[in-house]
């Protein structure tokens, strides 16, 4: 994870639901590759084909909300976001979201202070995000030391590769 | 019982997470590495094997409390349901998982894991779904996880959680004629949100509560995913046991909030004299007393009487009581959906197929069906459905013009017979 990230802004409103950022209709489509070609369908129609690697998603209240359909955050990893930032979110999109090792950070009051295409810059360990262009910035409470350190490992699945090369043994056969 | 060292006592949920993460105690906030007791799969799993042979892992922790559960599209309707199901079945062969709930013996995966004693008191249980919720009825810490993390959770048999601060619902009054658990949760979730719960665990008190059967308390529960808790439960007690007796999976170590527990807040409601309630486009937490949405004569297209909330036989029993001797409204569609093969056959043998087909309804197989605008029972981008499901957001059945209004069993009936939103005790 970079210690400073910096993106163009894409900014969304408040309870964007999972259904919104992948409907249910592609639950069946598994390749991340293709889930992007279909990210935010509903919640920001323009996004899948005018977003850039790197981009930032700024949204309001609640973002996330709904199924744990880990599709949502899949397609958003596989469009390249380089952050999702919004004022709070909800339980498993957020858990998801950072298990797959995408910086997601809460800081309630930041949709207010963007408008989209501007550019937001994420001090991730200070706990600051700015708007490049006016200045305004909101501070944000650091995130806890276990979950920095699943982004640093680029989340958990690498977590977990590194725990069980370490214990070989919790790895035997088991009898049956 | 004592007060622990934290100068207070200890929640349902922290009881719960204490022992799980072997310690004496917990304070919210603190992350736990909590060791499960039952992990299910759905469709969702399929995305767990891909992260679970990229993290080098080879076999599953304890293969005995691990159900698969397939229930989105069941039997599949695409080739790509299809291939989901062929990736899961192939996994389970793999690595060795027998509960594999198949075509044939399927069922929505939280009414699977409830009617087969699945989670007991005590347990912290986890599903690659968000209303996993549901099994906190059985006095559980239940929460929906993604696939990478039950990846995770079937190498290791834990994962990390913070403790929970909780938001007690104290219920007192009693439900009139006509009025349901569903209705109390509508209720709830008219007060507490879509977000006054987030991340939080919600513990259902009071003597109402008490007196909800266990169908009841699992649509209670089931709910609390839409208030954004990470768990809703109910503390075990008599009942509890009856339903778990002769087919719990494993043993039950009950857990009781202790009297002097700390809540975040406590939502107090008096169900006496509240009419039936119904939540309107597009949030659940949009509620409204039913009768007075009623007044303004909402046409629907499509009746839903289905999914995990609400398609128990005890639902579907509330449903045909309503329909007995009436019709089905001439150019509405009523699909009525059992949660689980064990419920369609039980439906078979009171009649229950025959009373809902010759009104005019469909009866399908049990599936999550119309619930996720995935499968069938999709509406068109101007309709309006009347539906005992969960969840009413954009796009939820379909295209997201259409509009979802969640009501009790009685009230979906009431609606499919008069053709538009209707108080079901107009018709006992
Ligand atoms: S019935 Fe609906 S809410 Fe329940 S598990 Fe199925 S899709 Fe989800």
């Amino acid at each position: 994870m970079r210690e400073i990230i910096e993106g163009r802004v894409w900014t969304l409103g408040r309870d964007v639901d999972t259904d919104q950022i992948i409907s249910g209709k592609y639950l069946t489509i598994i390749d991340p590759n293709i889930l992007k070609t279909k990210v935010l369908e509903i919640g920001l129609p323009e996004f899948a084909s005018q977003s850039k690697p790197g981009d930032i998603l700024v949204a309001d209240a609640n973002f996330g909300s709904g199924s744990s359909r880990e599709h949502a955050p899949q397609a958003l990893r596989a469009a390249g976001v380089g952050a999702i930032v919004a004022d709070s979110f909800a339980r498993i999109f957020f858990r998801n979201s950072i298990n797959l090792g995408i910086p997601t950070i809460e800081a309630p009051g930041v949709r207010a202070i963007f408008d989209r295409f501007d550019v937001a810059r994420i001090e991730v360990r200070r706990g600051t995000i700015t708007n490049v262009r006016t200045g305004a910035s909101v501070s944000f409470p650091p995130l806890p030391q276990h979950l920095i350190d699943l982004l640093e490992a680029g989340g958990l699945v690498e977590k977990v590769r590194r725990e069980l090369a370490d214990r070989p043994s919790s790895q035997d056969p088991v009898s049956p | 019982m004592s007060a622990t060292s934290r100068g207070h006592g200890a929640t349902l949920a922290e009881k719960i997470l204490a022992r799980a993460g072997g310690k004496d105690s917990v304070v919210p906030g603190e992350i736990i590495e909590g060791r499960v007791d039952l992990a299910m799969m759905h469709e969702q799993g399929a995305q767990t094997v891909q992260p679970f042979h990229e993290m080098g892992a080879t076999r599953v922790w304890d293969p005995d409390r691990v159900v698969i559960a397939i229930d989105h599209w069941v039997p599949a309707s695409t080739e790509g349901a299809a291939v989901l199901h062929r990736i899961l079945r192939k996994f389970a062969d793999e690595v060795h998982l027998p509960h594999f709930y198949d075509v044939g013996n399927h069922g929505i995966c939280h009414q699977i894991l409830a009617e087969n004693g699945w989670v007991v008191p005590g347990d912290l249980a986890v599903g690659t779904d968000s209303h996993t919720n549901m099994l906190g009825a059985m006095g559980a810490v239940a929460a929906g996880i993604g696939p990478t993390e039950m990846a995770a959770v079937l190498a290791l048999g834990r994962l990390w959680l913070k403790v929970p601060t909780t938001v007690r619902i104290n219920v007192r009054g009693k439900l009139g004629p006509g009025v349901t658990a569903k209705d109390l949760v509508l209720r709830a979730l008219g007060e507490v949100k879509t977000t006054g719960a987030t991340y939080k665990a919600v513990e259902w008190t009071g003597p109402t509560i008490e007196r909800l059967s266990m169908p009841e308390r699992l649509t209670i529960c089931n709910m609390t995913t839409e208030m954004g808790a990470k768990c809703g439960m109910v503390a075990p007690d008599s009942k509890t046991r009856d339903y778990l007796s002769g087919i719990a999976k494993h043993s039950m170590h009950p857990m009781y909030a202790d009297p002097d527990a700390q809540y975040e807040r406590t939502v107090e409601i008096d169900v006496d004299g509240m009419p039936p309630m119904v939540a309107c486009p597009y949030s659940p937490d949009n509620v409204r007393p039913l009768p007075d949405v009623a007044r303004e004569h909402v046409r629907i297209d499509q009746a839903f009487l289905g999914s995990c909330t609400n398609a128990r036989i005890e639902d579907l029993r509330e449903g045909a009581a309503v329909l007995k001797g009436r019709r089905v409204h001439a150019g509405v569609r009523f699909i009525v959906s059992p949660a689980s093969t064990a419920i369609y056959r039980q439906c078979l043998s009171e009649g229950l197929v025959d009373l809902y087909t010759e009104a005019g309804a469909v009866f399908t197989n049990s599936s999550c069906s119309a619930c996720f605008g995935g499968n069938m029972g999709i509406i068109a981008p101007d309709e309006v459905c009347a539906s005992s499901s969960n969840r009413n957001f954009p796009g939820r059945m379909g295209p997201k013009e259409g509009r979802i209004y969640l009501m009790s069993p009685a009230a979906t009936v009431a609606a499919a017979i008069r053709g538009e939103i209707a108080d079901p005790r107009e018709y006992a």
